[in-house]
């Protein structure tokens, strides 16, 4: 057994975590820098995070994932990291010329207590930021939160650092689609589209961790919202912000520096939730919703109704981050299914409220858990087995010892593709994960069915 | 590709620099060495800070002391004290494999522990969580040992690991002991080797006395077990007739590592990161540690004969041979098969410690050229030879990281060789507790390049076109955006195993798909050539 220690007796603890169920802000930082067209994302801290970032994301994306490092010494943890900041932002402008430089701190630059706004000042009146050049940077210590803080802040200081307007309104919104992958934001950005919308997406990762093999290698390739783009976020009509954790922030910052009014949305997984955005959509649109629209949507409930026998009762655990697992529970109610056990490692009691409201009356059984970690999760499965997993890729160590089939989502995801290429999000995405979710349910069931009960249709 | 058609690297060496500001590019020429015709007074500056911005391969003491050396350990529960991400980032993420005895043997490996701190122990301090930390292991798991690493705030606000180990020592009566590996520490990796190999063997090396059955008996230090490796070399020792007593620190067990101080000889694979723990060993106990290399299958074949004449026994060395002639005739047909496809294509190989030297044997084995080498974390002895290290500067950096004062063990220290018979291996060319570096053995106008940046790194794929770039997983994207393949040679892109003969194979045969494989002729659509001429047309 890969999990042979992990007991079915649950113990609480109070100080060990195992298993964690989250990550440290900084790494949320660099996924949100990474959305910004010609950003370069600087970890103002030790060489390892930046090398634990970098390695982290590159597993999940398959792709190249630049950013650079302070790396603090012991004399920098000693004495600052003023000079070790101010030299970097000089070599990094001289060597790699990024557009736009956004750092975030860690554990080790937050507990000596620098005080990077002071620093970025200091390199403007050093000369060492070109004409033209922006340093934007977002407060991210790692013992607050969890890497989906980490992202919260730093689209939050995109909010307010890289923002303008001009004080009229233009013919736009703003959609903070929160952290999913970019072929979520691209499939974000086609609906808006059908919808007759314009919109500046922020952050927007699509065709930066998902570029072309083309033969040459791009240090920026073309995806990432604009700088010029940025500058327009505050004459927009509103803003769309798709989850509480991860772009509440931002959008509430946005509002109060350039009073755009704002919406906060669950992320728009499953069928509800892309109605509700849908919805909220409408009122921008000169157009009726379109019948591209109603069709995507027809399809999503039509496989539904098909393969619901396949479904109904089936007993789900999933762990994962609170935007997420919030979505995704309501989408599992909606197709009868049972999210018994659902867990985040991230904290929030808003989490746990808002998953009273979707399971409270659906799944009364159901326990939920915020700051919690995988191993409790685990000893959950083996008071009461399940017959689905749905979790990054750690949740693979439990699907084979316990034998649960098992559906990757989430972050990280290292030893699969395709997450970042097909969408879960919107009507489609909603039928890319049913598909998903069905196959290993069928699957599973094809292999213990007894011979004569084999069946070639299903 | 014949000899002439490589260009000068000196000339490539200038293009590298070029874009650095005067101040960086003085310090990066420092580590950028072109091979001379006579390699003797070759030099290269390494260890020493890496520029702030410049974009480095490199990772923390945390990473070189948890992740490496401790990592691969399957029964010491190792808790991260520290804030969330650096416990999470180093769950199983090297892929160290590891076979535990039984099937209710103890194994943490696939477990993260950690105290997971909050502001709270930030602002007030965090060594009570840590000792209910302890404690709730202690509980859950009974294990015999437990280690407990600091990372970067746990120094910076004084928390005492060493402390709390000691109590909870006494207090479990177990053998809980602390690692001061913050990040900050040093300027790579290779500090927290250091500080892992000094209380490695404080703690634990020795504590076992108990006699060890069997002839020849050795460790094997600086053997990681990426990809299996380590399984393969247990059968090579096996079948030889040595008796592996442990390895630091692949498939390793705490259990072994106590008696590891009863061998006769220690064999050393990754010089960088373990040297110091043959070294103290040698100096404590009495034990001669040889440098040997088993990624190559030549290098494999030399170094089992070298180990055999240590011993001197003809049973040994016949039994060596016979493993030897029983491996070769697969490893030649698979070179033979190969050699065709690879011959005289290019390499470039930027990895850690050893592995840069070490892989260098298996591509010259397939009739490719390596035009450029260098280490991460790497010192001036892996690139120059131990015989450097007298004249080595200490600097700020360095000085920090504990050097252990050992002496001799009065009643378990025991000299294993005579000084006759060491004069007598001498003779035969084998120098005891020495290592030559990787200079020596790469050839003329090629680069050795220190802690390599990305924009270097693309400089020498514009410039050489090689076929093959080794690194890891950071570089890996970027590398074939160009169209080039890249080969991870920390992780090896969760292949392997590729030590001993049987792993030299899997190596050709990786090498040889990676390079050959189609779709790297397929990179272009069918109409970009046409529509290139249409539009060059166009335009003038």
């Amino acid at each position: 057994m890969l999990l042979r220690h992990t007991p079915k007796e649950i113990n609480p603890r109070k100080a060990l975590t195992i298993n964690p169920a989250k990550t440290c802000q900084p790494i949320g930082a660099i996924y949100a820098s990474l959305g910004i067209h010609k950003c370069l994302p600087h970890s103002h801290g030790a060489q390892g995070c930046c090398a634990y970032h970098r390695s982290t994301l590159t597993r999940h994306y398959k792709e190249p994932i630049m950013a650079a490092t302070s790396s603090f010494t012991e004399g920098a943890s000693v004495f600052g990291g003023q000079a070790n900041l101010l030299q970097a932002l000089d070599n990094i402008f001289t060597i790699y010329n990024p557009d736009i430089v956004a750092i975030h701190t860690t554990c080790l630059s937050e507990t000596i207590g620098d005080d990077v706004p002071q620093i970025i000042s200091k390199a403007h009146e050093d000369g060492k930021i070109p004409e033209g050049k922006v340093v934007i940077s977002a407060s991210t210590p790692s013992y607050v939160g969890s890497h989906i803080t980490g992202f919260s802040n730093m689209v939050k200081s995109m909010a307010l650092q890289l923002s303008g307007g001009e004080g009229r309104k233009n013919d736009q919104i703003n959609i903070i689609p929160g952290w999913v992958e970019p072929a979520d934001m691209r499939e974000l950005k086609r609906l808006c589209q059908e919808m007759g919308l314009n919109t500046i997406m922020f952050p927007d990762t699509s065709g930066v961790v998902d570029s072309p093999q083309t033969g040459k290698f791009q240090m920026y390739p073309q995806g990432g919202v604009g700088l010029h783009e940025m500058r327009r976020i505050g004459d927009s009509e509103a803003t769309i912000a798709l989850g509480k954790f991860t772009s509440q922030a931002a959008a509430e910052a946005l509002d109060a520096k350039y009073k755009v009014p704002c919406q906060i949305l669950d992320l728009p997984i499953g069928l509800k939730a892309t109605d509700r955005f849908i919805n909220a959509l409408r009122p921008y649109s000169r157009l009726k919703v379109p019948e591209s629209i109603n069709y995507e949507r027809g399809r999503l409930v039509d496989m539904i109704t098909d393969m619901q026998q396949y479904l109904a009762g089936k007993r789900v655990a999933l762990f994962g981050d609170p935007d997420q697992l919030i979505s995704l529970s309501e989408f599992l109610v909606d197709l009868d299914m049972r999210p018994v056990y659902v867990l985040t490692g991230t904290r929030g009691k808003k989490f746990l409220r808002r998953m009273q409201e979707i399971l409270g009356q659906a799944v009364p059984e159901a326990k939920v858990q915020h700051a919690g970690d995988i191993f409790l999760l685990h000893q959950w499965i083996k008071n009461e087995p399940v017959d689905l997993l749905l979790g990054n890729s750690y949740g693979k160590y439990i699907a084979r010892d316990e034998d649960i089939p098992f559906v990757r989502y989430g972050f990280p995801i290292t030893d699969r593709v395709g997450h970042t290429y097909f969408p879960s999000v919107g009507y489609q995405g909603g039928m890319q994960l049913l598909e998903r979710i069905l196959g290993v349910l069928l699957d599973r069931k094809d292999r213990d069915t007894p011979e004569e009960s084999f069946e070639l249709v299903m | 590709m014949g000899k002439t058609s490589l260009p000068d690297a000196a000339k490539i060496k200038d293009e590298l620099l070029k874009v650095y500001p005067t101040k960086v590019k003085r310090k990066r020429s420092k580590h950028i060495t072109v091979i001379s015709p006579e390699k003797e007074g070759d030099s290269i500056q390494a260890n020493v800070r890496t520029v702030p911005g410049i974009i480095t391969q490199r990772g923390c003491c945390y990473a070189g002391c948890r992740g490496v050396v401790l990592g691969p350990t399957r029964d010491i529960v190792q808790i991260i004290h520290g804030p969330v991400g650096c416990a999470y980032y180093s769950w199983l993420t090297r892929r160290n494999q590891t076979r535990p005895k039984s099937a209710d043997a103890p194994n943490y490996m696939t477990y993260c522990f950690t105290t997971d701190m909050q502001e709270e122990q930030i602002i007030f301090g965090g060594e009570k969580k840590l000792k209910q930390a302890i404690q709730e292991a202690y509980d859950l798991l009974h294990p015999k040992a437990i280690g407990i690493f600091a990372t970067c705030p746990v120094g910076l606000i004084g928390d005492d690991v060493h402390q709390v180990s000691r109590e909870m020592s006494r207090e479990l009566g177990i053998n809980v002991f602390g690692f001061s590996c913050e990040g900050y520490k040093g300027v790579s990796q290779s500090a927290g080797h250091h500080i892992a190999n000094n209380q490695l063997f404080k703690h634990v090396v020795g504590l076992d006395d108990e006699p060890i059955a069997g002839k020849y008996k050795i460790n094997l230090l600086g053997e990681y077990n990426i990809g299996g490796d380590a399984f393969l070399l247990e059968e090579m020792f096996a079948e030889c007739g040595f008796t592996l007593v442990s390895t630091f620190s692949g498939n390793s067990s705490y259990d072994d590592f106590c008696k590891s101080h009863n061998v006769d000889l220690n064999l050393v694979m990754c010089h960088r990161s373990i040297n110091y723990m043959a070294e103290m060993m040698q100096a404590k106990f009495g034990i001669p540690w040889l440098k040997i290399n088993f990624i190559g299958a030549q290098a494999t074949a030399d170094s089992l004969r070298i180990i055999a004449r240590y011993f001197g026994d003809s049973e040994l060395i016949d039994a060596v041979e016979k493993y030897i002639a029983q491996e070769m005739p697969e490893v030649e047909k698979a070179q033979a098969e190969l050699r065709p496809r690879l011959e005289g294509k290019l390499a470039l190989l930027f990895v850690g410690g050893s592995r840069a030297h070490h892989y260098q044997e298996l591509f010259k084995e397939i009739g490719m050229k390596v035009v450029g080498a260098g280490y991460e974390f790497a010192h001036r002895d892996d690139y120059e030879g131990r015989k450097v290290l007298d004249g080595l500067e200490v600097d700020a950096d360095s000085r920090n990281i504990e050097e252990l004062k050992v002496e001799k063990d009065n009643t378990r220290y025991q000299a294993r060789l005579s000084a006759e018979k060491k004069h007598e291996l001498e003779k035969q060319g084998i120098t005891l507790n020495h290592y030559e570096g990787m200079i020596p053995s790469m050839e003329k106008n090629t680069l050795s390049i220190d802690d390599i940046s990305q924009f270097e790194q693309e400089k020498l794929l514009e410039l050489y076109k090689p076929a093959i770039f080794c690194a890891g997983i950071k570089e890996k994207y970027g590398v074939q955006k160009n169209g080039i393949p890249c080969k991870q040679l920390h992780s090896y892109d969760y292949g392997g195993p590729y030590a001993g003969f049987r792993g030299a194979i899997n190596f050709y045969r990786e090498i040889d798909r990676i390079i050959n494989t189609r779709i790297w002729k397929l990179i272009d659509a069918p109409w970009k050539e046409e529509e290139q001429i249409r539009a060059d047309f166009a335009a003038s």
